[in-house]
């Protein structure tokens, strides 16, 4: 799996790179325009993280190159300006999804595995983990062949889990990315505890072999057993 | 008051006071020249009668005033030797008018034959009230066609002369910063005006710089503010990940964790409220509200059952607006949220549309909200730290920029309404 960070913020792309690294994926960087243009035109890569605003030029520019030369990269554009017009020409242009700063590292794991997932299992797209399988067309959930019933949010949880599996998932992170942009209120972590608990009972009762369990209170950690 | 009625108005009163002073002083003026003139009438008819009574004796038999307007009298040698011509006003009776009239008398003597004879002349007088009146009368007259005057030339001259000046006042009513470009104006004739031009475009052109930078720098202050804030967040969570941390202090790094997430709300939310409030939102459509309500009290199903909260929505009417989607559902969201978050478990939160409104009701604490500063920004009714208390204020300024009133109330329920203008 090749993935190629575009981003001028030194840190930033620092941060990006060690974690997406520990998911054991070929990371390569690129810090402005320039070097960016040469690497995408000479290689392939399974997903380009776009950082928009470049000291060189506009990301987007790069973005319309790609697609003129007719390469089908995944692109996940990610901006700080977090503007309508920007993620709607984004995603004119071709890209697969748009990603304001600031994000959780687990919320970039789920958006790059989201991507991957789409591109490299054409055929069968089902995800399998342990005596688990998900199929995200259809959001059902199968454990050992037997179909188990979640709702929506609590489908979420678990796909954000797998997505980010054996790694600690912080509550803050796993609540903006089941209720979006609007959580800020204390109830929400209220929330995801119940989806949490609800979720771990269904995996137990099926005899899933994976669990999720707490990590200190500041978040969740999904295991495989 | 228009600017023309404006001046119209002063010109009138002056020329009250021009037209009384003047009317006072053309009255005496008039009245010395009518004296003069009779005076004089006197005198020469005076003449007139001595070389008269000189050719006939007979006419110093005149001793009344009868058909004519002397009389002749004789009088004692001496007397009246130093007499001199003397004129004055009295009033005699008139058949014609059956009143007595005011008269003009001269009184002279004159020697015939040795004898002093006395002389009165009489002709009539103007009468000065009927004068007065007949002045007064043409005077409103003059009065009136003067101000019909000034009134007629304002509308067709002055109107035309002010058009560049009105013309620019009616494209400064139109001017919207966000889309207009500043205002150019023809050149006119008029020095002032020009000057006024000239300085409502620099003026224009500079609030349109200024407003334009002051977009340039919300976003700019976006993107400085959120990479520092991303870099940091994502160093702790790698920090925390790399299981190399203590149990307590995990906690203490999700802590932190916690309030950078809410500084990034917080930092959101208010790059949210000024983009609304510099008026970012351009895009609008004409969106159902019911369609729109409805999908966002079903993104908060899940919740509402955590809760164990019942979501109606009543539908009495369907509801159309005109105004930018991801501002609507802003609005909307916020207000469920509030109602859920606040709402006491158990019970129901019903929202209801209706022709011109849409209203949220929810139980809670049995205690109306402070109304005053409900909707001021950063006032929060609950003490949770992790409410930034903006969500009523960016909704309140969504309904502002929209036109539509936001309105709370409470009876039993706290209710917030949306009240939609009746004309459409």
């Amino acid at each position: 799996m090749k993935i190629l960070i575009i981003e001028d913020e030194p840190q930033m792309l620092e941060n990006m790179r060690q974690t997406l690294e520990r998911e054991k994926y070929t990371v390569e960087t690129a810090a402005n325009f320039a070097t960016a243009n040469t690497k995408i035109g000479v290689y392939e890569y399974d997903c380009i993280l776009l950082d928009i605003t470049l000291p060189d030029g506009n990301g987007l520019e790069l973005l319309k190159q790609l697609k003129q030369q007719g390469k089908d990269d995944g692109v996940i554009i990610v901006s700080a300006k977090d503007s309508l017009d920007d993620r709607i020409k984004g995603l004119n242009l071709g890209a697969d999804d748009y990603l304001p700063k600031p994000f959780h590292m687990a919320e970039l794991h789920a958006r790059v595995k989201a991507i991957v997932r789409r591109r490299t299992f054409d055929g069968n797209k089902l995800i399998e983990i342990g005596n688990v399988s998900i199929d995200p067309e259809s959001r059902s959930v199968q454990v050992n062949k037997t179909e188990v019933a979640l709702n929506r949010k609590e489908y979420d949880v678990l796909l954000y889990m797998i997505s980010n599996k054996t790694r600690l998932v912080t509550k803050t992170a796993l609540a903006e990315h089941v209720w979006g942009d609007h959580i800020d209120q204390a109830d929400s972590f209220d929330f995801i505890y119940s989806q949490i608990k609800n979720l771990r009972k269904k995996l137990s009762d099926t005899m899933a072999s994976i669990e999720i369990e707490a990590v200190y209170g500041v978040g969740y950690k999904l295991q495989v057993i | 008051m228009k600017l023309l009625n404006h001046t119209t108005k002063y010109f009138a009163l002056l020329l009250i006071v021009l037209i009384s002073v003047w009317a006072v002083i053309f009255y005496f003026a008039m009245l010395d020249e009518v004296y003069d003139s009779l005076d004089d009438g006197l005198e020469n008819q005076k003449q007139l009668i001595i070389r008269a009574v000189k050719d006939n004796p007979d006419l110093l038999q005149d001793t009344e005033f009868g058909v004519n307007n002397y009389t002749i009298k004789n009088t004692h040698v001496g007397n009246h030797t130093n007499l001199k011509d003397s004129y004055r006003d009295t009033l005699m009776y008139m058949q014609n008018e059956d009143e007595y009239e005011p008269i003009r008398m001269l009184e002279s003597t004159f020697q015939q034959d040795g004898n002093y004879y006395k002389i009165k002349l009489i002709t009539s007088m103007v009468e000065e009230d009927d004068q007065i009146e007949n002045l007064f009368k043409y005077l409103v007259g003059l009065y009136l066609v003067l101000i019909l005057s000034i009134v007629v030339l304002n509308n067709l001259v002055m109107k035309k002369v002010w058009k560049p000046f009105y013309t620019l006042i009616d494209r400064l009513k139109g001017f919207r910063i966000e889309k207009d470009d500043p205002i150019k104006s023809e050149q006119t004739a008029i020095d002032e005006f020009n000057l006024l031009n000239k300085s409502v475009e620099r003026l224009t052109e500079k609030s349109r710089d200024s407003y334009i930078a002051q977009k340039e720098f919300i976003e700019n202050a976006a993107h400085e503010l959120q990479t520092p804030l991303a870099i940091a967040i994502n160093k702790l969570e790698l920090l925390v990940e790399k299981n190399q941390l203590s149990g307590s202090q995990t906690q203490e790094v999700g802590g932190v964790l916690d309030n950078l997430t809410r500084l990034t709300r917080l930092n959101k939310s208010l790059l949210l409220l000024s983009k609304i409030d510099n008026k970012q939102y351009l895009e609008e459509e004409y969106l159902d509200m019911n369609i729109l309500v409805a999908e966002v009290a079903n993104d908060f199903l899940d919740f509402t059952t955590h809760k164990n909260i019942s979501l109606n929505v009543i539908e009495n009417a369907t509801v159309h607006y005109t105004m930018n989607a991801d501002l609507a559902v802003i609005m909307i969201t916020n207000l469920i949220k509030n109602a859920i978050i606040h709402g006491d478990a158990g019970k129901e939160v019903t929202i209801t549309i209706d022709a011109n409104q849409i209203s949220i009701t929810n139980y809670g604490k049995e205690k109306a909200l402070d109304t005053n500063s409900l909707f001021t920004r950063f006032k929060k009714v609950s003490s949770d730290s992790r409410s930034t208390g903006l969500g009523l204020a960016i909704s309140k300024a969504i309904a502002d920029k929209y036109l539509l009133q936001l309105k709370y109330s409470f009876t039993d329920q706290h209710n917030f309404m949306v009240i939609f203008p009746s004309s459409s």
